[in-house]
C-alpha cells in the first residue's frame, strides 16, 4: 500500500496506509498521553486522554482510533488539546485516592507520570470519593477497585492475549468494575499479565505487595529459568541479609522474545530462591548423618574419594548426571570435566525430548529451525503433541498471538482436544500414541492412515490436511516429545518437500536444548558430534579423550547396583525422582550432589554442595527452538555458589591445571566487559582467591565467558553475535551437526516432564507462588485437570 | 392505556390509527394497511430512496438526520448480510410517543421496516422495544405473528420474490441502549457500550453487515410516505424538516399529552393554545424542547418555531419531541441536579469524561441543592460540564453536558440564591425527597 | 433448567432469528426472571451453558441492565418514575408517600415479601406523569392518595 502524507503540529511525515494516528506521532517522537490504548489489542477509545486536534473536525478526535488519511493536519500540543487532557486527568482524579506513597505502583504509574506532566493534582472535588475495600481474588491478584482507572487493558490482555477471558466488566457508569470470573475471586492462569498491565495500582501482585518500592530495587534483565521457552524476564533486587534478594519478576523490558508475556512462573516462582530450605552450605554425610562442612573440606572430601576411584576402577567407574537448568557454559564445562579429567563418557543427563535424532535428521539442513520469533510470525504452523498452554506457555503465546495478530494459519494435530484448538484452522485429533503413523502418513507412506482414520478423521481428511499442509510454504512444524528416533526423519522428510519449511522441537525445562548441546550424552560431544569424531575437540583440549561411548544413565544406575559404577557425581538433577529409581541402587555408589535443596537424590549423597541457581550466575541458556540468550546475576546467597565455580574449585583439587579446562587466557573475543567485573559480580567475590592463586582477577578462570569463547568456537551453530548476546538479545544457534545422519538415539530415554502452568520440576515443588495456587481452595480440583473457559 | 387527546390544529399523520383498533391486523388492513410495502416493492429500491429524499423526513429519535440519505448510504454489495433495525428504546425523560405508536399501530412499524428492507436490499429487521414496555412486546409479538399468519412476512412477501422476515426483540432497562451502536450491542447480547465510530452502522452493523437504524416514529411515518408521497409529506413542514411530529407535552401545562403538529409549530402556541397554557395559572419559566438533554430555553426565548433548524438557532435543539414546560415554582436547580441524576445513572461507565463527569456533577448538584453548596461549585459545575462536551465516546455525555451548560449560563441567579437563602429557596421540602 | 413451556417455546423459536446464540440473551434474562423472581445461580448457569457463555459473560451482561436482579424482589414491584416530567407534577410527594407506607426505602422489599419499592428513570409516560410501574403495568397521573389505593389493590390481589 502506498504511504499516506500527513503534518502532526507542522511535521509533514508519510507513513502507511491504515495506520492509527497515534502510532503515526509515535513515529516521529510525539507521544500522544493514552490509558486505552495498547498496542496489539482491540481498540477501546475509552480514556479520551489522546484527543487531538485535526484539522476541518469541529471536535477533538482521538488518536488512539483515528487511521490517518491523506493530507490529515494534526495539533497536539495546542492549548485545546492541553486543556482536554488536564480536564480528563482531574476527572480520573475525582474518585482515584491519592494514596501514592503507599500504592505499589507509586513511581512507576502512569496516571502519576501524567498527573505531574500536566498539572492536574489539585482536586476540584469537595464531596466524598466513592470507595471499595481491596479484595484478594487468587493466591498472585489483588484488586484495589478506586485506583481503578477502567482503561480495560486486564480484561483485553485476559481475553484476547491469552484467551482466558476471566476478567470482565460489571455494572455500568460509576458503579461499574472490573470482575472476576467467580465475582468475588479468580480462577486462571495466574499469568499476572493484568497486573503487569494495569496502569496504575489497581492490580497488584501477591508476591510484590507493599514489600519494597521500585526506587529502591536494582533491575536485572535475564532468562526465567523454568520452562524450556526461554522468557526475558527483569529482576528486581535488593539487599537482603544474606546477600542479594529477588523480591519481583517482570518483563519492563519488552525487547525480549517474550515481548509482554510472562507466565506465572516466569512472573513470581522465582521464590524457590529464598525458600527456607534452601542448602546454604556444604553437607558431608557422617555416620548417616549430613553435617555441615567448609568449602575446603568438601572439595578435599570429594578430590580425595574421585582421585582413590579413578586409579583404582579406572574413569569408566564414575559416572556424571548433568543438569537441565545450569548454564550451557556449566554443561560443557561438566562434559569436559567428565571426559578430560575423569575420563568417562558415562554422562548424561534427564533427556525430556529426543534433540539428538532431530539434529540428525537435520544435518547438513542450513536454517531449519524456527526461532521463537518465527513462530509469532509465520504464516503458517502445525503443531503435533504436546500442549503448549501448560507445558510452553511462551510458544502457546506466540501462536495465539501470531493467528490473532497476523491471520496466521494453525493446524493441530493432537491426541487430545488441547487448549490450542480453539486459535486452530484445522484440529485433528489422533488416537494416543500415533503420533509416529502420522509423520510417516505425512511422509508418503499412506498405509500409516489406517493407525489413524475413526470417526470424523476420515483417510480423505488426512489426504486433505496432507495436501493443505504442502501448500503452505514457511510453514513451521513444532512437535512434542511424542516424536522421536525416526519418526522425526520422517517428519523432516515430508518438511524438506515445503519450501521454507522450518522445525521446533519441544523439551521441557529452560535449558535442556541447551543440555543437549553442550554434549550431556554418552555418546555424543558438544554439537551432537559422536565420541568417536571429536578430532576438533581433542585438538583443542590438548589430551586424549575416551572415544567410547560410555553408558547412558539407566546404565549408569543398573552398572551401580551392580557394583561396577563407584562413583556419581550429579549437578542439579534429581534422577531419583525423574525416574522413579530405587534408592538402595545407588547406596554402593560414592555419591556427590549440587544441589539447592536436599532433594530424593540430594539425600544419597556423601557430599553435597550448595548451588546457585540461574538466577544468581551470569552465563548463557538455549531455549528449546535454539535462541540462545544471556544469563545475568540477579540473586545472591554469599554462601552458595555456582556450579561452575565448584567443578573447577574440584577439579583444582584433583590437581588439574585449569587453564585447560577453561580457556581464560585465550580468549579471542572482545567481550566489552559487560560480563565481567562489577557487573557480573564474579570478579569482586573472587579477588581474594584468585589472588592467592597468582592469577589476574580481570581475567578469570570463574568466567564463564571464557567457556562460551570455547563454546563459540567449537560448537556448530554457536557461532553467533557475541555483541547482540552481550547487549541482551536474543541469537538464535542452529542444528547443523554437520555429521554422518545416523546419530544413535535412545528415544526410550526420553521423559518428558509434564509440568501444567503450577509446577516446575523440582523447582516448582519449593516454590510458595506455585503451591499457593495449587493448594487454593477456592479452586474446584476438577478444573484442576482442564481449566479451560467455554466461549 | 395512556390517554389520547387532540387539538384542532394537530395534523395526523402517524397517529391517524391511533384509536381505531389498528393493533388488530383486518382492521389495519382497512386502514391501507400494507399498501406501502407492495408500492416498495413494485417501484423499487431507488424510487424509495428519492422518495425518502424529497419527503425530507428527519429522524424522529433525537439526532433529525435525514433518513433518505441515510438509506442511501449503504452499499448496495455488501459481502455480509444487512439489517434493519428499528429504535423502540424510548427512554430519553420527557418522550412518551414511541410507546403510542406501538400500542396503536404496531403493523405501521413492522411496514416501515420492511420497506426500509426494501429500499437498503435488507432481508431481516429487528424491532427493539425497551423491556419496560412488556405490554407493548406483547402486542407486536402478535402482530408480528398475524403478518406471517397472512404471508406479509416470511419468504416471497406478497409473491414479489422477495424474502424479509422481521423479529422482535427486547430490552432490560438502559437508556444508553437507544444509542445506535449500543444497541446494536444489546441485540448481539452484549453490554450496552457503544461501539467506535467511523464506521458506521450504515456500513458495519449488526454482526458486522451494514445496517439501518431508525427510531419507532421514523419508520412509522415511512409507509405514509410511500402511499403520499414524498413531496406531499415535506409540505407539511418546513424547508429541510417535512411532515409532522409526535410532541409529547408534559410538566406544567394545563392538557399535557401527545400532540402530533406540523414541524416548524410555534412553541409558544404549543404551550398556550395546545396545551392549554400553564397549569393553576402561574407563568412560564422555562422549556425543554426536545427530551431531557437538549438546552433549556427561557420563556422569552419559546417564540420559535419547533423544526431542528429553527431551534438550532435559538441555542437548542429538537431532539427526541419531549417539550417540558416548567412554570415559576420550579427551582432549576433541583430540574438539573435530577436530570444529572439520571444520566449519571445511565452512563454506561466506558469513557471517563462521561463516568466520572456525571458523577461529579451529581454528587456536586446533590450538595449543592441540599443547602451546602460553595461559591466554586457554580463555577466547577460549568467546567467540568464545558470539559465532557464534545469529548466523549458516545453523546451521552453532550447530553449531560447541554442542560448543565445552559442552565447555569441561563439561571445563575437561581444558584447564588441558593448559596443565600440555604436551603432550596423555592421549596423548602427539597431536601427530603433526594434519594441516595 | 425448567422454565414454563411458553419461556422454552420462546426461546427455542428466538434462537432461530439471530446468527449468534448470544443474541438472545437480554430479553432471555428479563423471561427467566419472571418466572424466578430473580435471576439465581442455578438460572445464570443454565443460560450460560444454553448459550454456550461463560458464567462471567452473563453476569456483565445482567449487572448492566436495571431491569435484571440477582437478589430476590417482593411479589410486586413498585417503581415509581422519579424524572424530569414526573418530578414537575409531584411524583416527590407519591414516593415519599409510598415508602413510608410500605415503610422501606429505595430498593426494599415489604417484610412480608409482597412489594419491594424502586425509584425509576423515566418509563414513558411523561405526559401521564406522575407514573408509575407496578411490575410491568403502568399507573398514571397519581396522587399519593391514588397511587396508595393501587397498592392496596394490588395487597389484596397479592394475598388471596
Ligand atoms: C444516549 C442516547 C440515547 C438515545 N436513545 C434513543 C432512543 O431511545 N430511541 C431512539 O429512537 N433514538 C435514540 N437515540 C438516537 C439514536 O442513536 C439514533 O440516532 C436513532 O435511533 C436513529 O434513528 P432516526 O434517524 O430515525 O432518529 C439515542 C441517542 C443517544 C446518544
Ligand atoms: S492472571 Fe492472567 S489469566 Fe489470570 S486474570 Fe490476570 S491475565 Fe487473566
Ligand atoms: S484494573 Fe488496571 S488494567 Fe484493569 S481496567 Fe483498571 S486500571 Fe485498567
Ligand atoms: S513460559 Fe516458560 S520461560 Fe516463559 S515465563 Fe513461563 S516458564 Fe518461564
Ligand atoms: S488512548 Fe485513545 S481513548 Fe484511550
Ligand atoms: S419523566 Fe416520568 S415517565 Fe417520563
Amino acid at each position: 500500500m502506498p504511504d499516506v502524507n500527513i503534518t502532526v503540529d507542522g511535521k509533514k511525515l508519510a507513513v502507511p496506509a491504515g495506520t492509527l494516528l497515534i502510532e503515526a506521532c509515535k513515529s516521529v517522537g510525539i507521544e500522544v498521553p493514552s490509558f486505552c490504548y495498547y498496542p496489539g489489542l482491540s481498540l477501546q477509545g475509552a480514556c479520551r486522554m489522546c484527543l487531538v486536534k485535526i484539522e476541518k473536525m469541529p471536535k477533538l478526535q482521538t488518536a488512539c482510533t483515528t487511521v490517518v488519511t491523506e493530507g490529515m493536519v494534526v495539533s497536539t500540543e495546542i492549548d485545546e488539546v492541553r486543556q482536554a487532557r488536564k480536564a480528563m486527568l482531574e476527572l480520573l482524579l475525582a474518585n482515584h485516592p491519592l494514596d501514592c506513597p503507599v500504592c505499589d505502583a507509586g513511581g512507576e504509574c502512569e496516571l502519576q507520570d501524567m498527573t505531574f506532566s500536566y498539572g492536574a493534582a489539585e482536586s476540584k472535588l469537595i464531596d466524598i470519593k466513592n470507595h471499595k475495600d481491596e479484595q484478594q481474588w487468587s493466591p498472585v491478584v489483588y484488586f484495589d477497585r478506586p485506583r481503578c482507572i477502567m482503561c480495560y487493558r486486564c480484561v483485553r490482555i485476559c481475553g484476547e492475549g491469552m484467551d482466558v477471558w476471566a476478567l470482565g466488566t460489571a455494572n455500568r457508569g460509576s458503579a461499574q468494575l472490573i470482575m472476576p470470573n467467580h465475582s468475588d475471586y479468580l480462577e486462571c492462569e495466574e499469568c499476572g499479565m493484568c497486573i503487569d498491565i494495569c496502569p496504575v495500582g489497581a492490580l497488584t501482585s501477591g508476591a510484590y505487595r507493599y514489600k519494597t518500592r521500585p526506587w529502591e530495587m536494582k533491575h536485572v534483565g535475564t532468562v526465567c529459568t523454568h520452562c524450556a521457552d526461554g522468557c526475558k524476564t527483569t529482576l528486581g533486587v535488593r539487599r537482603s541479609p544474606t546477600g542479594m534478594q529477588i523480591v519481583r519478576g517482570d518483563n519492563r523490558d519488552k525487547s525480549g522474545i517474550n515481548g509482554d508475556f510472562l507466565c506465572i512462573k516466569g512472573r513470581y516462582a522465582f521464590d524457590f530462591a529464598s525458600h527456607d530450605h534452601r542448602i546454604q552450605q556444604p553437607l558431608i554425610r557422617r555416620e548417616g548423618r549430613h553435617v555441615p562442612a567448609s568449602y575446603d573440606q568438601a572439595y578435599e572430601h570429594i578430590a580425595l574419594r574421585l582421585k582413590e576411584i579413578r586409579e583404582q576402577h579406572g574413569g569408566h567407574a564414575i559416572g556424571v548426571i548433568g543438569s537441565t537448568r545450569t548454564s550451557n557454559e556449566e554443561s560443557y564445562l561438566l562434559q569436559k570435566f567428565a571426559r578430560l579429567l575423569l575420563g568417562t563418557n558415562n554422562i548424561d543427563h534427564h533427556r525430556t525430548a529426543d534433540f539428538p535424532s532431530f539434529a540428525g535428521a537435520l544435518a547438513r539442513k542450513k536454517d531449519a529451525t524456527a526461532s521463537m520469533r518465527d513462530v509469532f510470525n509465520a504464516p503458517a504452523i502445525l503443531l503435533i503433541g504436546n500442549d503448549p498452554t501448560e507445558q510452553h506457555p511462551l510458544l502457546a503465546w506466540q501462536i495465539r498471538n501470531n493467528v490473532r495478530l497476523h491471520r496466521a494459519r494453525l493446524y493441530v494435530v493432537n491426541s487430545s482436544p488441547i487448549k490450542l484448538r480453539r486459535q486452530a484452522a484445522s484440529f485433528t485429533q489422533i488416537p494416543a500414541g500415533s503420533e509416529p503413523q502420522l509423520a510417516a502418513f505425512l511422509a508418503g507412506d499412506d498405509s500409516a492412515a489406517n493407525a489413524l482414520a475413526s470417526g470424523e478423521i476420515t483417510r480423505e481428511a488426512l489426504a486433505a490436511l496432507r495436501d493443505k499442509l504442502r501448500g503452505e510454504p514457511n510453514l513451521i512444524i513444532i512437535f512434542g516429545s511424542e516424536l522421536r528416533g525416526s519418526s522425526i526423519d520422517s517428519l523432516v522428510r515430508f518438511g524438506a518437500a515445503i519450501s521454507g519449511a522450518k522445525f521446533v522441537c519441544l523439551g521441557d525445562y529452560a535449558n535442556s536444548r541447551g543440555a543437549a548441546d553442550m554434549g550431556l550424552y554418552p555418546d555424543l560431544l558438544p554439537g551432537y558430534v559422536p565420541v568417536g569424531s571429536g578430532a576438533r575437540f581433542h585438538e583443542e583440549w590438548g589430551a586424549p579423550v575416551p572415544t567410547e561411548p560410555g553408558m547412558n544413565l539407566l546404565q549408569m544406575v543398573d552398572a551401580a547396583k551392580a557394583g561396577r559404577l563407584k562413583a556419581l557425581y550429579i549437578v542439579g538433577a534429581n534422577p531419583v525422582a525423574r525416574y522413579n529409581l530405587d534408592p538402595f541402587a545407588l547406596s554402593k555408589t560414592f555419591i556427590v550432589a549440587h544441589d539447592m535443596f536436599l532433594t530424593e537424590t540430594a539425600l544419597l549423597a556423601e557430599v553435597i554442595l550448595p548451588a546457585a541457581n540461574a538466577y544468581e550466575k551470569s552465563g548463557t541458556f538455549t531455549n528449546t527452538c535454539g535462541d540462545l540468550q544471556l544469563l545475568k546475576k540477579a540473586g545472591d546467597i554469599t554462601t552458595v555458589k555456582s556450579d561452575f565455580e565448584m567443578l573447577l574449585r574440584v577439579a583444582d583439587r584433583l590437581g588439574f591445571d585449569l587453564r585447560q579446562l577453561v580457556p581464560f587466557r585465550q580468549a579471542e573475543r572482545a567481550d566489552l566487559g559487560q560480563s565481567r567485573g562489577a557487573q557480573s559480580g564474579e570478579a569482586d567475590r573472587h579477588a581474594i582467591w584468585l589472588e592467592a592463586h597468582g592469577l589476574e582477577p580481570k581475567l578469570s578462570p570463574f568466567d564463564p565467558i571464557a567457556m562460551l569463547d570455547e563454546i563459540q568456537r567449537l560448537v556448530p551453530g554457536y557461532d553467533v553475535s557475541r555483541v547482540e548476546l552481550l547487549a541482551g538479545n536474543d541469537q538464535h544457534t542452529s542444528i547443523e551437526a554437520g555429521v554422518a545422519s545416523s546419530i544413535a538415539s535412545q528415544p526410550e530415554l526420553i521423559l518428558p516432564a509434564n509440568d501444567t502452568l503450577f509446577t516446575s520440576g523440582t523447582l516448582g515443588r519449593y516454590s510458595r507462588t506455585l503451591n499457593s495456587v495449587i493448594e487454593n481452595p477456592r479452586r474446584a480440583p476438577a478444573d484442576k485437570a482442564d481449566r479451560e473457559v467455554v466461549v | 392505556m395512556a390517554d389520547l387527546v387532540s387539538h384542532p390544529d394537530e395534523v395526523k399523520v402517524v397517529s391517524r390509527r391511533f384509536g381505531q383498533g389498528a393493533a388488530n391486523l383486518d382492521r389495519y388492513l382497512e386502514l391501507d394497511g400494507y399498501k406501502a410495502v407492495q408500492k416498495a416493492l413494485s417501484i423499487g429500491p431507488d424510487a424509495v430512496i428519492n422518495e425518502m429524499k424529497a419527503s425530507n423526513l428527519r429522524g424522529r429519535g433525537g439526532a433529525g438526520f435525514p433518513t433518505g440519505m441515510k438509506w442511501s448510504f449503504v452499499p448496495k454489495q455488501a459481502p455480509k448480510p444487512k439489517y434493519v433495525l428499528c429504535n423502540g428504546d424510548e427512554s430519553e425523560p420527557g418522550t412518551c410517543k414511541d410507546r403510542l405508536i406501538l400500542e396503536h399501530d404496531p403493523h405501521s412499524v413492522i411496514e416501515g421496516v420492511v420497506v426500509a428492507g426494501i429500499a437498503v436490499g435488507s432481508h431481516t429487521g429487528y424491532i427493539y422495544i425497551r423491556g419496560e414496555y412488556r405490554y407493548l412486546s406483547e402486542i407486536m409479538q402478535k402482530a408480528l405473528a398475524d403478518a406471517y399468519a397472512r404471508g406479509f412476512l416470511g419468504k416471497n412477501i406478497f409473491g414479489s420474490g422477495y424474502d424479509f422476515d422481521v423479529y422482535w426483540h427486547g430490552g432490560a432497562g438502559a437508556y444508553e441502549v437507544g444509542e445506535e451502536s449500543a444497541l446494536m450491542e444489546s441485540l448481539e447480547g452484549k453490554r450496552g457500550v457503544p461501539r467506535i465510530r467511523p464506521p458506521f452502522p450504515a456500513v458495519v452493523g449488526l454482526w458486522g453487515g451494514p445496517t439501518v437504524i431508525n427510531n419507532v416514529e421514523t419508520l412509522a411515518s415511512v409507509p405514509h410516505i410511500m402511499l403520499g408521497g414524498g413531496e406531499w409529506y415535506a409540505s407539511l413542514g418546513t424547508p429541510k424538516n417535512g411532515g409532522t411530529r409526535l410532541f409529547c407535552l408534559s410538566g406544567h401545562v394545563a392538557k399535557p399529552g401527545v400532540y402530533e403538529l406540523p414541524l416548524g409549530y410555534n412553541l409558544k402556541k404549543m404551550i398556550f393554545e395546545v396545551g392549554g397554557g400553564i397549569r393553576d395559572g402561574n407563568k412560564l419559566k422555562a422549556v425543554t424542547p426536545g427530551g431531557s438533554s437538549t438546552p433549556v430555553l427561557k420563556a422569552d426565548e419559546c417564540d420559535v418555531g419547533m423544526d431542528f433548524d429553527q431551534l438550532m438557532k435559538a441555542g437548542s435543539m429538537l431532539g427526541s419531541g419531549g417539550v417540558v414546560v416548567l412554570d415559576d415554582t420550579t427551582c432549576m436547580v433541583k430540574y438539573l441536579q435530577r436530570i444529572m441524576m439520571f444520566y449519571q445513572h445511565e452512563s454506561c461507565g466506558w469513557c471517563i469524561p462521561c463516568r466520572e463527569g456525571t458523577d461529579w456533577l451529581k454528587k456536586t448538584l446533590n450538595r449543592f441543592h441540599a443547602g451546602g453548596g460553595v461559591e466554586k461549585d457554580i463555577g466547577n459545575i460549568q467546567y467540568l460540564a464545558e470539559n465532557m462536551l464534545g469529548r466523549t465516546f458516545c453523546p451521552l455525555g453532550d447530553a449531560a453536558a447541554m442542560p448543565a451548560i445552559s442552565i447555569v449560563k441561563k439561571y445563575r441567579n437561581e444558584f447564588e440564591d441558593h448559596l443565600n437563602g440555604r436551603p432550596c429557596p423555592l421549596e423548602a421540602k427539597a431536601l427530603e425527597a433526594v434519594p441516595a | 433448567m425448567r422454565f414454563s413451556d411458553s419461556f422454552e417455546s420462546r426461546f427455542t423459536s428466538m434462537l432461530g432469528h439471530y446468527p449468534t446464540k448470544r443474541s438472545v440473551l437480554v430479553p432471555t434474562l428479563l423471561y427467566m426472571q419472571d418466572e424466578l423472581g430473580y435471576l439465581t445461580d442455578e438460572a445464570i448457569r443454565d443460560i450460560a451453558q444454553r448459550l454456550e457463555l461463560t458464567e462471567l459473560e452473563v453476569r456483565n451482561v445482567i449487572s448492566y441492565y436495571s431491569m435484571l436482579t440477582t437478589r430476590p424482589r417482593g411479589k410486586y414491584n413498585v417503581q415509581v418514575c422519579r424524572n424530569i416530567s414526573c418530578m414537575l407534577c409531584g411524583a416527590d410527594d407519591v414516593i415519599a408517600h409510598l415508602k413510608k407506607r410500605l415503610g422501606i426505602a429505595h430498593k426494599g422489599t415489604t417484610a412480608d415479601g409482597m412489594f419491594s419499592f424502586e425509584e425509576v428513570e423515566c418509563i414513558g409516560a411523561c405526559s401521564w406523569a406522575p407514573a408509575m410501574q407496578v411490575n410491568y403495568d403502568f399507573h398514571e397521573k397519581l396522587t399519593p392518595e391514588n397511587a396508595e389505593k393501587v397498592l392496596d389493590e394490588y395487597r389484596r390481589k397479592g394475598s388471596q
